[in-house]
Parts: structure tokens; sequence; C-alpha cells
């Protein structure tokens, strides 16, 4: 690995790796860093060396990536896999954890693709071992090949949440039942973004399929579902899940629960760096501001890809096509009136993949209800094992917003850095009357964004003399 | 709870669980392994010891600590396992105190 690139890239998922093949083809210095040990980021995980057999069941979009990683390999990009990138400065100095030991490189543009992770919604007993992300499960069966063996319960809204399901079932796993917590008066409020989502009806009718075939393989779906709630044994793991359903309490026996809330960008270098960032109120995230070329606040930091606002994979690889394009422009090596040809397909695509969005954002929103929780003794910050009342009662004790909170309470401080958690606090706080979710409620980002240990931080001095 | 799909293209590996060697596919992670062979939770909390198991399997959560290789603090869920690798659950902040900042 060299010192310093014309561009870095964070991030092998479909933006990435689009915005390397256009970037590179131009002959400059580009190198991709992403901590996964493969290609793919998350939709096309494993896309190299998955078994056939499961790529078919793993579905038509999951099998495009195989092209996009061909022409990956194919392109003059520095490809580095394990490679944790730790911290994002301002003037562009990254630094990255390569085969355990770190390393600070620079670069004249940084182009952040580091996708999305799941919401984490709290709910009592989300903490119990056998609760698991949807997510998880999905990579499990991605990139291991493990499924449930004794049944699932699936919990939650959106479309991976069905795509799981009917990924499940292709391989016989039992799906014990679906709980929808999409409120009814989601479908009202969706209602009006219906006629442009039609635009895009090849995803609408896919997910129809799914739930066509789900009911034929007799999967019981029950939608309105709210007060979700995981019980243990005497073990200290899940055995049961309770909810409420048209007014009447429900449990299910078992073994494991995974559960999906929607996904949001990963916005913790984009934090670290100080790049500005705004609530989304639609997507019910916060994202990093950027213009249609993905260029942030900062100069020379560019974000494309569902790390920059959720719009999926699709869209993804065509605004990564578009920030490798900027990236060019900006180091110019191709002109303005180059980028501007060379962009007009991909915004096109870019717009029609948008048209689907809005529908999905309202259809599928998190009741308010969910996002912060009532149930006082719900932990909230899984690392330092905070609970909703504690949070609660900080902001009781006047401390208004989730920085003084977390300084209170260690809510946030622990390995995860606030991920788990962050979300949950500031609408938690937002509801006890403190500060209202917006672009400051979010813990404040400072360097590193992932844990190190005091040998790979002491390997710094000897990586770059 | 999980079992692994057979998959007769890949190349075995033998690893150690908690002491137990164990025949597992190359490219497999640890969280996998573990989850596949049994292991409902693998680490107990800093703070109340309570059991945890992996939650994302991204690497984001930090819920899948292990004793890999002697060393505690890894991500299981971002670890592939290696022949003759040793993977151990963890208590609390296991074995070497302050290995993660
Ligand atoms: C668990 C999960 C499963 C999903 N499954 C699907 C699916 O099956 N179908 C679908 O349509 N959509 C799926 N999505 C949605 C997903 O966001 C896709 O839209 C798509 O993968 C986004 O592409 P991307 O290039 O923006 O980011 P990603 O594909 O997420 O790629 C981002 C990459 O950045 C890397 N990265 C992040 N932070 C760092 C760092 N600090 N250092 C180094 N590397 C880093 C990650 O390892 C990852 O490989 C999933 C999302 C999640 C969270
Ligand atoms: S399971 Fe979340 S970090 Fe490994």
């Amino acid at each position: 690995m060299k010192n310093h690139y014309q561009l870095v890239i964070v991030g092998a998922g479909p933006a990435g790796l689009a915005a390397a093949v256009t970037a590179s083809e131009q002959g400059i210095s580009c190198a991709v860093l992403d901590e996964q040990a493969a290609v793919g980021g998350q939709i096309y995980r494993a896309i190299e060396s998955v078994p056939e057999q499961r790529a078919k069941v793993l579905g038509t979009e999951y099998q495009r990536g195989t092209a996009l990683a061909k022409a990956f390999r194919e392109s003059k990009a520095e490809y580095f896999p394990n490679t944790k990138v730790w911290s994002l400065t301002a003037d562009k100095q990254i630094g990255l954890l390569h085969d355990g030991k770190s390393k600070l490189i620079t670069a004249d543009q940084v182009l952040l693709v580091s996708g999305a992770i799941e919401r984490p919604v709290p709910f009592p007993g989300w903490t119990l071992p056998g609760v698991m992300q949807a997510g998880a499960g999905q990579i499990l069966f991605k990139s291991s090949g493990v499924v449930p063996s004794e049944g699932v319960v699936l919990a939650g809204s959106g479309p991976l949440l069905l795509l799981l399901a009917w990924q499940y079932m292709q391989v016989g796993v039992e799906i014990k039942a679906m709980l929808d917590v999409t409120p009814l008066s989601n479908h009202l409020q969706a209602m009006p973004k219906l006629p442009r989502a039609l635009l895009a009806h090849h995803y609408l009718t896919k997910g129809l399929v799914y739930q066509r075939d789900l009911k034929r393989a007799g999967v019981v779906t029950k939608i309105g579902v709210s007060d979700l709630r995981a019980e243990a044994d005497e073990n200290d793991e899940l055995q049961t899940v309770h909810y409420r359903h048209l007014g009447r309490e429900h449990s299910i026996e078992t073994g494991l629960l995974m559960t999906h809330f929607g996904i949001i960008p990963h916005i913790w270098l984009t934090q670290a760096a100080g790049c500005k960032h705004q609530w989304d109120k639609s997507q019910q995230c916060w994202r990093p501001s950027h213009d249609k070329w993905g260029n942030t606040s900062l100069q020379g930091i560019l974000v494309a890809g569902d790390g920059a606002g959720i719009n999926g994979a699709r869209s993804a690889e065509h605004t990564g096509r578009l920030a490798g394009l900027q990236a060019l422009y900006a180091l110019g090596v191709i002109s303005e009136a180059e980028r501007d040809k060379q962009s007009i397909t991909e915004r096109k695509w870019v717009k029609a993949e948008r048209h689907i969005r809005p529908f999905l954002e309202a259809y599928f929103a998190i009741p308010q209800e969910m996002l912060a929780t009532h149930a006082k003794d719900t932990i909230i910050c899984r690392c330092e094992e905070i609970t909703a009342g504690e949070i609660r009662t900080a902001v009781e004790q006047s401390h208004g917003d989730s920085n003084q909170v977390k300084y209170l309470s260690r809510c946030g401080m622990g390995a995860c850095q606030g991920r788990q958690c962050a979300n949950a606090v500031a609408h938690i706080v937002a509801d006890a009357g403190g500060l209202a979710v917006s672009e400051k409620s979010h813990f404040r980002g400072r360097p590193p964004v992932a844990p190190l240990s005091l040998q790979e931080l002491a390997s710094l001095s000897e990586e770059n003399v | 709870m999980f079992k692994q799909l057979p998959n007769s293209d890949v190349e075995m590996v033998d690893v150690f669980l908690n002491q137990q060697k164990i025949s597992v596919p190359m490219g497999t992670s640890v969280a996998a392994m573990a989850l596949s062979n049994g292991l409902r939770s693998t680490r107990t909390t800093v703070i109340s010891n309570s059991r945890r198991a992996p939650f994302c399997m991204m690497g984001v959560c930090y819920d899948c600590l292990m004793i890999i290789d002697g060393k505690a603090n890894q991500r299981a869920c971002m670890t592939h396992v290696a022949q003759d690798m040793h993977v151990e659950s963890q208590q609390r902040v296991g074995p070497i105190l302050g290995e993660v900042l």
C-alpha cells in the first residue's frame, strides 16, 4: 500500500466498485479499502465465492453483482480487503488497520461509500441470545450457508424482511410467523406516493410475488403487530416472543427471532471528518449533506451509495459512478464538459431508482412509539447496558441533549461507539422533552471510529516511518 | 438453532471451539461456526455478566466478541476460520484486561 493515492475509496459494495472502475479507467492511482475479506458490500456479499445453488436462491438482484465484481477485478484499482478505516480528517488523512497494523495514508480525493447498517430499534429482550437482526440472518446464509435449523420468527418491517423470508423459504427454513409492525395508518400515508412508485412497478411486483409465494407456502403473516417483547428461559436465552395483534396478546415459543426495522446510512466516518449532516425526516435517519455529485461540505470528501442516503443497491452503483466522475473532474483528469456528458445516463437511472422510495419510506416508516420506547427497563445502550428509564431520568434532570446524556450515563461510550443506540437516544431525549431530533441530536463523532488495541495503535509509528 | 448447508466444493479446516475439535468449511466466519455448532451465546457482558450472541454479523454491534487464538475481544463475525484456530467464548472482558481501548 502506498502512502498517497489520488483517490481513496472506502467500501467495496456496489457504489465503491462502480466508482473504482470508472475512476481507474482514466489511469489515476486509486485504492479501494474494505474491512470485509471480499468484494460485494452488503448486497453482493460473498459474490465471488458463493456456490451456484445458493446464488440462485439469493435471487437475480444478487446475481447482478457478478458482472460488477468482474469489472472491478479487471480494473487497475488497487484493492485492500480486511482493511478497516478508523479515522478520516478534513484534510483527507486516513487512519486504517491492515494485517493487525495501523497506518496513515493521504489522498487528494476521498470517496466514502461505506453503506448502511440496520436501524437498531430497542424493544424488551432485544439483547438476548437468540434475537438478532434479519440482515445478520441473511449474512449467515449468504457467506457461510448457515440457516435456522429449528425455525425462526421474523418481525419488524421493510423490504429486506420480506426478502429474507422468501430466501429462507427456498431452502426449507421453517418460518414460524412474520410479525409486521407496520401500522395500518402507514398504508394511508403512503397512498398519495403510490402513483410515482408505479413507475417502478417491477419492485412492487417483486414484493407482491414474494408475499404470494410465502402465503402459498403457508407462512402466517400478521400485520399491524405491536408491543413486541422477547422473553428468556432460565439460561438467559430467548424462549418466547410476545406481541399484540388486533387488540389481543399472543406468544410464540421460539429459540430464534430475527428483526428488521429498515436501514440507515453508516455515518461514523463522515462524522469523524466533520462533514455536515442533516436529519432526513422521510427516511428517519441522519445522512451527510451532499450535492448531486456526492460532494460533502468538506472539499475533496465525497459520498455515494446508501451511506449518502438510502436509495438501494442499483442506485448505489449509479451514484458511485457519478462520484467517480466528479473525483476525476476535481483531480483535473477530465473536463467539466466530459464529466457532464458521461453522467447523463447515470443521472437518469438515479432518478428512476428514486421513484419507489417515497412510497417505501412512508409505507415502512417505523412508528414513533417504537423509536422512542416507553418501556423503562429496556436496554438502549447494549454495550454499557443503559436503560430507557435511565435516559429519561437524565433528561428530567435537565440533561436535555444526547451528548449530555452520553457524558452523564456513559450511554454510547462502549465498544460500538453508539452505533446501536444513537438513534434511540435521540428519539427518547426528544420524547422526554429534550432537544428535538435534528442534525444536532446525534452523538458527536470522534476518531477512532472503531476500537483499537494499544498494540494496533502502537504499530502506527513503525508503519509510517 | 442453526445448521450449515452442505457445500462439497469447499475445503474443510479443523478448528477448536471451546477446546472441542470440529471440521468447518473454509470461508465460514467464526460467528457462523460457533452458532452452527450449538453455541447459543458467545460471550457475557462486562457490566452485568449477561449472555450475548452475535447480533448484526456485519461488524458494528460488537456483541460477538470472542477469544480467538488467545486474543480477547475479537469480532467473531469479521474473522474467518483458519486451520488449527482456537476459539473460546469470552467471559466479561476476557483474559487480557484492557485489550480494547
Ligand atoms: C445487512 C444488510 C443486508 C442487505 N442486504 C441487501 C439485499 O439482500 N438486497 C438489497 O437490495 N439490499 C440489501 N441491503 C441494502 C444495501 O444497503 C444495498 O443497497 C447496497 O449494498 C448498498 O451499496 P453500497 O455500495 O452503498 O454499500 P455496501 O454494499 O453496504 O458496502 C459498503 C462497504 O463498506 C465497507 N465499510 C464500511 N465501513 C468501513 C470502514 N470503516 N472501513 C472499511 N470498510 C468499511 C463495508 O465492509 C462494506 O463492504 C442490505 C443492507 C444491510 C445493512
Ligand atoms: S455480530 Fe455485530 S459486530 Fe459481530
